[in-house]
């Protein structure tokens, strides 16, 4: 075979979403060569999928501040999150905002001309108090805006773009210190070697690991796959943030605003079920207890449908005219893929996965870090991380709406900052190890192997991939249901090793892609399972019928998956860098 | 149109991978319901269209918006017509 081709950059970008091209936007503009490597063309990374907007205490609207934003941030987390992330990002907000600005993102605006803001669900003035208005937004596309912003700045400071190319894995050497990766060109199948002084892993969530998700098809948790056979652990996987009332067997989402308006859920027999789950809130009962309820009813049997997997979401009786006037993008989206007016019929719907929580540990420089002996965090020199395949962690084990946007801009900058200092003093590239490339190039070269031999196809893996997250490890969690999981994730994990793929063509070889991105959400869904299986505790996202409560004396702690050695732990940092800190207190809104 | 005439079926379900999972199932439909249908115009059509803007293309495909070249609104209408046979039943729903 004839010699890898190699390329050198002073950082390598593995990701071009808002986190990726944040940072490599301060790195060309600092003069450092940068090679951000993409599998879809980079304006069609999922943040262009981010509608909401982006929290800052700008106080444009309503009073507010940087503090009270932290504080709301903690305890959404349910006090998992770290405390000095928190605030550094919180702090960092309004500045990250003005920058976007300065780059071409077009925010709404008021009357004044100031930047408008809106009110998000768990955002308050004065520690808990009234509602605050924190979030801004370019309309209803503000990822998009902030998506190609950036992408026309980067293009201005000539950052350099691989499009199409997949990244297989880390390379290292034998001190573990991470020197690029090993990526490939969709279009015609050939490997590159990209010698980087500093990576970093900027690749998104992994929402496609469940059947039902808003996760865009690229979201197959790539970097995360890559950091787990580097021997870095994920960090808090079983913190998934799943939305209650996605379309069935579909995924998209129908906003609260549709039981907002006086929609109702019914299951089988024509109930109302939510009277039963929350009396009170009823069907605007928190996301969490609408998801459960959900799920309850199906795995007792009373789902609707053939199958009887899925629940209605009533809005027929509000009329046709309140819901054009009120809910006009529900409407054409379950027409378009459901065939059904929800002027004149019930909507099928499900939970469905939406947002990472979990991902490689970081500290609030972007750095990798990972317990090494007795050291809870030792930075992995040369790898950084930032965005949904991160765990700072600013979420904790729940993430409020309007700070995910924060969180890519804020630590994709934050990442840049340090990778410039490092790159200071790291001014030559370490000598590459040739075993690490071996290494890569034999997972690249496995899916050669022929179908002849008789292996699973690689899609009917990930379908029961899908299916096994979504029954044991959804929303409805308990140790039966999460042992029987595990048991049955280590399986698929087993066969997976001997799937083949029936395409061995160079050109666009998508079969070839599909195989790698199922390993990446099996090492996902394995890190997932296991962490799940552990907690034995209530807190945020994840939420156990066996153990109802949040055990703050026992769980107020990280979990950390490796393939190496299984589950660790290590301490939730509440000190603060500047305050005081905020103690757990139960999360009630 | 030598090159668009050997677009592949995998070439252009590559293309249809975006940010948003709306239009990946909207185009991905087009692709496997469509693609030995296509002719090789068609399949330079459909590339062209795949250019749009993820925001842009989810307009036109939820009929928010109506795209300005006749041949690309012709197209949305066509990706249209063809997920209405694959989504619109409930008997699709797995």
């Amino acid at each position: 075979m004839a010699a890898i081709q190699r390329r050198k950059f002073d950082t390598l970008i593995i990701g071009a979403g808002g986190g990726g091209l944040r940072a490599a936007l301060k790195l060309s503009d600092a003069d450092a060569s940068v090679a951000v490597v993409s599998k879809v063309f980079p304006t069609r990374s999922h943040t262009v999928a981010a509608q909401g907007g982006m929290n800052a205490a700008l106080a444009n609207v309503l009073p507010d501040n940087w503090h009270w934003h932290m504080f709301d941030t903690i305890k959404g987390s349910d006090y998992l999150g770290d405390q000095d992330a928190i605030e550094y990002m919180c702090r960092a907000a309004p500045k990250a905002v003005y920058e976007l600005e300065h780059f071409g993102v077009p925010f709404s605006r008021l009357d004044n001309g100031k930047i408008y803001q809106r009110p998000f669900g768990g955002q308050s003035q004065n520690f808990g108090g009234d509602q605050a208005a924190r979030t801004c937004a370019a309309a209803d596309r503000t990822g998009h805006a902030i998506l190609h912003s950036l992408y026309q700045q980067n293009i201005r400071a000539r950052t350099h773009f691989f499009d199409e190319y997949f990244s297989v894995d880390l390379l290292k050497n034998d001190e573990g210190h991470v020197l690029g990766a090993l990526i490939f060109n969709i279009h015609d199948g050939q490997p590159i070697i990209i010698e980087a002084k500093t990576t970093l892993l900027a690749t998104g969530g992994a929402g496609q690991l469940y059947r039902t998700t808003t996760n865009a098809m690229i979201n197959t948790g790539d970097g995360l796959g890559m950091a787990l056979r580097a021997g870095v652990p994920l960090q808090d996987m079983e913190f998934f943030q799943f939305h209650p009332t996605g379309i069935a067997g579909r995924g998209m989402l129908i906003t609260e605003g549709a039981r907002g308006e006086g929609g109702y859920l019914v299951n089988g027999d024509g109930e109302r079920l939510m009277e039963r789950y929350a009396p009170k809130a009823k069907d605007l009962a928190s996301r969490d207890v609408v998801s459960r309820a959900i799920a309850t009813e199906i795995r007792e049997g009373r789902g609707c449908g053939p199958n009887k997997d899925y629940v209605m979401l009533k809005l027929d009786h509000l009329g046709e005219a309140v819901i054009q006037k009120r809910l006009p993008g529900i409407r054409q989206t379950c027409m378009t893929f459901l065939g059904i007016d929800p002027a004149e019929a019930a909507i099928p719907v499900f939970p469905t996965a939406h947002y990472t929580m979990g991902g490689i540990p970081t500290n609030r420089n972007g750095q990798v870090v990972m317990p090494v002996k007795d050291t809870p965090e030792e930075v992995i020199e040369g790898l950084y991380a930032a965005g949904e395949c991160a765990c700072v962690s600013v979420h904790g084990a729940n993430r409020l709406g309007g700070n995910s946007l924060l969180d890519i801009l804020v630590f994709g900058r934050a990442a840049a900052n340090h990778i410039i200092d490092y790159l200071k003093e790291n001014r030559y590239h370490r000598s590459m190890d040739e075993a690490s490339v071996n290494k890569a190039m034999a997972r690249f070269q496995r899916w050669d192997k022929k179908a002849e031999d008789g292996g699973e196809s690689v899609s009917a893996l990930r379908d029961e991939l899908k299916a096994v997250m979504e029954q044991h490890c959804g929303v409805f969690r308990n140790d039966e249901v999460l042992k029987e999981g595990v048991q049955k994730i280590e399986q698929l994990a087993e066969r997976l090793k001997e799937a083949t793929i029936g395409d061995h063509s160079d050109t666009f070889n998508t079969a070839r892609v599909e195989a790698l991105e199922l390993e990446n959400l099996m090492a996902c869904g394995l890190a997932t399972m296991h962490s799940a299986c552990a907690r034995r505790e209530s807190r945020g996202a994840h939420s156990r019928i066996d153990y109802p409560e949040r055990d703050d004396k026992n769980w107020m702690r990280h979990s950390l998956y490796s393939f190496e050695s299984g589950l660790d732990y290590k301490p939730v940092r509440t000190k603060p860098v500047s305050v005081d800190s905020f103690p757990p207190k139960p999360r009630v809104y | 149109m030598s090159e668009q005439n050997e677009i592949s079926a995998s070439q252009l379900r590559w293309r249809c991978r975006r940010g948003m999972l709306e239009l990946d199932m909207l185009l991905n439909a087009y692709v496997e319901m469509e693609y030995d249908n296509l002719s090789a115009e068609d399949k330079a059509l459909f590339l062209k269209l795949l250019d749009y803007q993820d925001q842009e293309l989810l307009g036109f495909l939820l009929e928010k918006k109506e795209p300005s070249d006749v041949t690309i609104s012709a197209l949305i209408t066509k990706i249209r017509s063809i997920c209405n046979s694959k989504f619109n039943c409930m008997k699709a729903i797995e």
